[in-house]
């Protein structure tokens, strides 16, 4: 008994790997994930993928066609830049001036973080300075007019 | 020191300064089509009056492809007349204007060319793939296509007669 629920709990999990595995790769998918990419023309900031207007789904309609006709996602993606130019592609191409749009983010990331640093470290340095000079010794004149001063006060 | 941190703050607000300048400067909507100066996409299509049409068809003529709805008020209602007036104007002349009605359905369609008598062949883009080749992302947008069958010019907004007369001109 115990071995037959064993073999059914494995059959159904190969059999939910290999469903989840074929709706990976499935055309749908593949429309949607090239969609993703894909600036829709008449949306603000929104994917071909996500928006709900009638031009995004058209677009949806002919990378799929596309894709049903043997077409691979780079060729999709070269069609769709030759006609609307590289601003259709939500992220730019890893190329040229481009390369700026990918690295001026974790430059500046880097810059903040330095400069971050460089002034805790100058707000502890100048912090221990003050307590160095908390622990020396005070002047004699000030400690016995503070000491006569005090005795008055006892008075 | 000071003048040193001074000098820095004011180096680095510059460039920031100058990015916001040059993006107020230009129109986001503006996107420059890569298809000007190229083959003008081909197109087969069926009109309204249920004849059927093709650039490869119109090879050797100057060809005025213009996209627009009936709901692009009031842009597509501005152009309608100027665009038949160059229709009218210019066709024996051997200059073909063709009207591309996108995202829109069959009946308001034919009540906007009922309703400005354009007689200039209209057709519609049920599936919006000869809007996507064009790179159409609004309406209305006017491609001027040259004999040799290269886009000359692309106009996105409303045209005015001014701009028509100048780039048929520029094409006949």
């Amino acid at each position: 008994m115990r071995k037959t629920f064993l073999a059914l709990l494995i059959a159904g999990v190969l059999v939910a790997a290999w469903a989840s595995a074929a709706l990976a790769g499935s055309l749908e998918e593949q429309t949607l994930r090239l969609a993703a990419e894909l600036r829709c023309p008449v949306c603000q900031n929104l994917s071909v993928a996500d928006s709900p207007s009638e031009m995004a789904t058209q677009m949806r309609g002919l990378i799929h066609e596309k894709l049903k006709n043997g077409e691979s996602p780079e060729q999709i993606r070269s069609y769709f830049v030759s006609r609307y130019g590289e601003w259709v592609l939500l992220a730019p191409t890893r190329q040229g001036f481009n390369w700026l749009a990918w690295l001026l983010p974790f430059v500046a990331i880097l810059g903040g973080g330095g400069i971050i640093v460089v002034t805790i470290r100058r707000s502890i340095r100048r912090g221990q300075k003050s307590n160095a000079d908390a622990s020396r010794p005070l002047d004699p004149r000030y400690t016995s007019r503070l000491d006569a001063e005090l005795k008055e006060e006892e008075r | 020191m000071a003048t040193w941190k001074k000098l820095s703050l004011l180096l680095s607000i510059i460039p920031i300064l100058l990015l916001l300048a040059y993006g107020f400067k230009t129109n986001p909507r503006e996107v420059p089509s890569p298809l000007v100066g190229r083959q003008a996409p081909p197109f087969a299509m069926t009109m309204f009056d249920g004849s059927s049409n093709s650039l490869e068809a119109l090879r050797g003529k100057p060809v005025v492809l213009n996209f627009w709805a009936s709901w692009c008020f009031p842009a597509c209602y501005e152009e309608a007349p100027y665009l038949e007036a160059a229709w009218q104007a210019y066709r024996d002349r051997g200059l073909i204007v063709i009207g591309v009605d996108i995202q829109d359905r069959d009946a308001d369609a034919k009540a906007f060319i009922e309703r400005f008598k354009l007689s200039f062949p209209n057709a519609p883009d049920p599936q919006g793939k000869i809007t996507i080749d064009y790179g159409v992302y609004g309406v209305p947008e006017t491609f001027f296509i040259k004999r040799d069958g290269t886009i000359h010019y692309k106009h996105v907004g409303a045209l005015d007669a001014k701009v028509l007369k100048a780039k048929i001109d520029e094409m006949l």
